[in-house]
């Protein structure tokens, strides 16, 4: 436990991706069966943990230590956890050498500890802790806690902590530990992926085979992930080598990619699973759309939400990703539909080798044989040359979107013939997102950042203009932390440092009145309402698209832009919703 | 006979009128006895200092040659006499020349503990138990939270990282005097035997050591390396060059930091840093508690850091005690900022 505790602390300070994958394979790597195991179960939250509650560890610690200097370090430190795995009085281990307490003449009995009958214990390990666990009554439960604790180092028992409460929250994703575990046998993780909803803790037959001492497993399960095909970018000037008779198009929607599969098992009993795109099991969260899908078959489509036989915008998606208790109210407010476009599997055949065109017949007559609300068919986008599918894009709700068009990003090209091939090869399969939207912004705060830039200023809070009691000022709308080139990069942290007005720790304050700051184009997705941003709205992905160096700040844009555009995001068509309201306005009817 | 006519607490440090001095003063003062090297404890412009050998070379390396109008340097147990008080200077184990003072007068003993740590350092002399009447302590851990133990365990940690991340750097904040030489003498302990680089404002202090007889192995300064001779090496510097411009010239650095504070997840995340390292040059708070216990002393002042949990806790075990309030300690670490290394930023 202390080595899967040491992996622990370690990830929750590194910030680097390829690091955290490097120090976990190396765990694994290094780690015994069944142990490793355990550990990639806890990381990829396999193993269900919630055993202990704040209130028990309080109990246990209040037991053992004095209220006034727990009080005090409580206060410190801020984390319940935390504080108890460095509060908890262990028993000193025995120092040797010179200058050590030996060598000063006293032990550690002197400070009164209680040192467990038998001297120290042994720590447990992460095998002891779950073995125990399956097996642990709940009165037993605070003894059991209390003598691993004393087994353990500061490191381990904050470890051990985490894990019984159930308060991880280490940045690392099960796609990430399953990615880990895939490189130690040099495999792709999606081959991991696709046999893990087959695989159960402590994956000893996994292990074997990613090491080269066993036999592949062996994956009978009857709704198994699909990995997914994905696009490539494009842009409307390389659309001219392209031959527009080669290609259909579909709208892009703006909500997440999903994969519902359904299968019979052994006994001839339906087994229905949603996957996100990493091929994460998301049924749990979804189970109006599981009961939606009873026919055996693999579709690839997106998630949204459907009201009033309208696709709702992804900020209305979003409220429901947000809640984690799936209430019937949370299900009727936020009705979960499946927009079909492409279908992999049919009745237990494999068609991903087929070309597009024939996976989709296969798909719209499946769609209609479902006949399901919830489940419908990714409209084609009908062109016969690019200046038609330009025309389209830029407005989606005449070009056959109509009112689901909020919920269109963008449109998307595959080639007719094009086989469905995981990964993301380049040539069948294009995206063509529509423009984000844009604003100036004034620089207002710059943070350092982590990993790579930590000598770097690369966290930018910027605002625009707000009329506050007759003056116009600067409010603080959104963060970016990318969008700029690596000189961009440069030449902001140099501004940074030279025009630094204020320190707070990391942060630092920089110039921006009206003539002198720097203006930085921001990009951004979306727009929605927001109690937690001081200035009323939240951005999705906003990025720094240029510097406007050539700009002083006075010419930023005002807050009513950002106004303007959320109205649009909620509205759909703009205009339509004031002149409604003009009209039913009695006095100028 | 009090404490007070001993010792009396100010707000520029602890006097003995009666002798006419006073330890670690915070103004300049006639005659001040110093404890050891670091900034807060150790000022120039006194009248007269009185040290051991290692901290007024420490000074002079640090402040000049005039940073004092006269000096007098007292070994280990000595005793000096002062009218009818009796001064001696007994290892501290916090860094190399660190002590503490022990003053005496008509049978009452206060023992002034500077900074202190119990734990083994191979750079300086082991920490020795003073029994006293009065005990001043430091609290700069004086919180149960702290505890550091584990020393060897936390450099073993720094490299496995580096086995880990051969293509990266390793960059180590760490106190310039003190902590940097520890670490440096840690490494060599576990076998590490290539050589470390050091930041330019470590150099002076380090080869202070070396010539004190401190083995430290290869000690290379970092100036002039090209970025890619900096991969899979481990480089010691100030805590405040970690994030600076000065890092970028290191290969994807690791940001590891050498301080007690590191026990603390919170504080490790402000500053930043991704492999915290529980080194740390004073006593934690078992320390600190088996400290006070060992001395048999009946009264204890807290001096600098965490005053309240530790007078709370000496109260608790029945005996007397109180914080001081004593202006200007404890900021050696905040203040150990650095100053632009000569030849490049």
């Amino acid at each position: 436990m202390n080595r899967f505790a040491e992996l622990l602390d370690r990830l929750a300070y590194e910030p680097g991706r390829n690091n955290k994958l490097r120090l976990i394979a190396d765990y694994l790597r290094t780690t015994p069966d069944p142990e490793r195991g355990w550990a990639l179960a806890a990381l990829t939250g396999a193993l269900s943990f919630k055993y202990a509650k704040g209130g028990m560890i309080r109990a246990l610690i209040a037991e053992r230590t004095d209220e006034v200097l727990f009080a005090l370090s409580y206060d410190y430190v801020g984390d319940l956890s935390e504080t108890v795995a460095l509060m908890w009085p262990a028993p000193i281990p025995p120092l040797q050498g010179e200058g050590g307490r030996e060598a000063a003449g006293w032990g550690p009995e002197v400070s009164g500890k209680q040192t467990p009958p038998g001297g120290l214990r042994p720590p447990p390990s992460l095998t002891d802790i779950v073995e125990t666990l399956s097996t642990l009554g709940k009165a037993q439960l605070p003894g059991q806690i209390a003598r691993w604790l004393d087994g353990l180092d500061e490191t381990g028992r904050w470890a051990l902590l985490k894990l019984l409460t159930g308060a991880l929250r280490i940045g690392v994703s099960a796609r990430l530990a399953k990615t880990a575990a895939a490189s130690l046998g040099g495999k792709p993780p999606d081959e991991v992926e696709v046999m893990w909803p087959g695989l159960t803790p402590p994956y000893v037959q996994l292990f074997a085979w990613l090491e080269g001492k066993g036999d592949k497993p062996a994956s009978n399960d009857p709704a198994p992930f699909h990995p997914p095909m994905l696009a490539h970018a494009i842009g409307e000037p390389e659309l001219a080598v392209l031959d527009a008779a080669d290609f259909v198009a579909e709208w892009k929607w703006d909500g997440i990619r999903v994969q519902a599969v359904a299968g019979e098992d052994d006994h001839g009993h339906l087994v229905t699973r949603l996957y996100s795109r990493t091929g994460e099991d998301i049924s749990r969260s979804f189970p109006d759309l599981i009961e939606a899908l009873r026919r055996s078959a693999a579709i690839d489509g997106e998630l949204l939400i459907r009201r009033d036989s309208r696709i709702q915008s992804f900020n209305v998606l979003q409220q429901r990703l947000n809640r984690k208790a799936v209430t019937p109210k949370l299900l009727a407010e936020f009705p979960a539909h499946l927009r079909a476009y492409d279908l992999l599997a049919d009745g237990g055949h494999d068609l991903r080798g087929h070309p597009f065109i024939e996976r989709r017949k296969r798909l719209e007559h499946f769609v209609a044989r479902l006949n399901d609300p919830r489940v419908d068919l990714s409209p084609l986008v009908p062109f016969a040359s690019w200046p038609e599918l330009i025309a389209a894009r830029a407005d989606p709700g005449a070009a056959g979107a109509g009112d689901d068009a909020p919920a269109v990003e963008g449109v998307m090209l595959k080639r007719r013939d094009s086989l469905y091939v995981p990964g993301r090869p380049t040539g069948p399969w294009w995206k063509w997102k529509r423009d984000p939207m844009t604003i100036d912004a004034v620089l207002m705060y710059a943070q350092r950042g982590h990993g790579k830039r930590s000598s770097f200023y690369s966290d930018y809070t910027f605002g625009v203009w707000k009329s506050v009691d007759g003056e116009d000022r600067l409010v603080p709308v959104g963060k970016a932390y990318f969008g700029f080139t690596d000189d961009e990069l440069k030449e902001i942290d140099r501004f940074v440092r030279r025009h630094t007005v204020e320190r707070f720790g990391p942060v630092r304050e920089v110039t921006h009145d009206a003539d002198t700051g720097l203006v930085l184009e921001v990009a951004f997705e979306g727009l929605q309402r927001s109690t937690r941003h001081r200035s009323g709205v939240a951005m999705r992905f906003p990025r720094v698209s240029r510097l406007r160096w050539d700009k002083p700040p006075r010419e930023a844009d005002r807050i009513e832009t950002l106004e303007k555009m959320l109205a649009q995001a909620e509205h759909g068509r703009a205009p339509a919703a004031p002149l409604l309201a003009r009209a039913s306005n009695p006095a100028l009817a | 006979m009090r404490p007070e006519d001993v010792l009396v607490p100010t707000p520029s440090g602890v006097c003995c009128k009666a002798g006419g001095f006073h330890i670690d003063p915070t103004r300049p003062v006639d005659r001040a006895l110093i404890t050891h090297g670091h900034s807060d404890h150790a000022r120039a412009g006194h009248g007269l200092v009185v040290a051991t050998q290692e901290t007024l070379d420490i000074m002079r390396l640090r402040y000049g040659d005039n940073f004092a109008g006269r000096t007098q340097a007292v070994r280990y147990g000595e005793t000096l006499t002062i009218d009818d008080v009796t001064v001696s200077f007994h290892p501290a184990g916090h860094v190399l020349g660190s002590a503490q003072i022990k003053v005496e007068r008509k049978g009452l003993r206060v023992v002034a503990s500077g900074d202190y740590k119990d734990r083994p350092d191979p750079t300086c002399a082991p920490f020795e138990l003073v029994s006293c009447d009065v005990f001043i302590t430091e609290a700069t851990f004086g919180l149960p939270v702290f505890r550091h133990h584990d020393a060897e365990g936390e450099v073993d940690k720094l490299l496995h990282s580096v086995a880990l991340f051969p293509e990266r750097a390793h960059l180590v904040g760490a106190y310039s005097l003190g902590k940097a030489q520890r670490v440096m003498a840690m490494l060599r302990g576990r076998g590490y035997d290539r050589p470390i680089h050091i930041h330019g404002a470590l150099e002076t202090i380090t080869r202070y050591y070396q010539e004190r007889g401190v083995a430290l192995g290869d000690i290379e300064l970092v100036r002039g390396a090209k970025k890619s001779e900096l991969a899979g090496t481990i480089t010691i510097a100030p805590p405040s060059a970690i994030g600076d411009l000065w890092s970028r010239r290191f290969p994807d650095p690791v940001a590891a930091f050498a301080s007690g504070w590191m026990r603390v997840r919170a504080r490790a995340r402000q500053r930043g840093i991704s492999l915290p390292l529980v080194i740390s040059d004073h006593a934690d708070w078992d320390g600190l508690t088996t400290t006070i216990a060992a001395t048999g002393c009946s009264e204890v002042w807290v001096t600098h850091g965490q005053e309240d949990a530790l007078v709370h806790w000496s109260r608790a075990r029945g005996l007397k005690a109180q914080p001081l309030d004593i202006v200007g300690y404890g900021d050696e670490n905040e203040h150990d900022e650095i100053a632009p290394e000569p030849g490049g930023a």
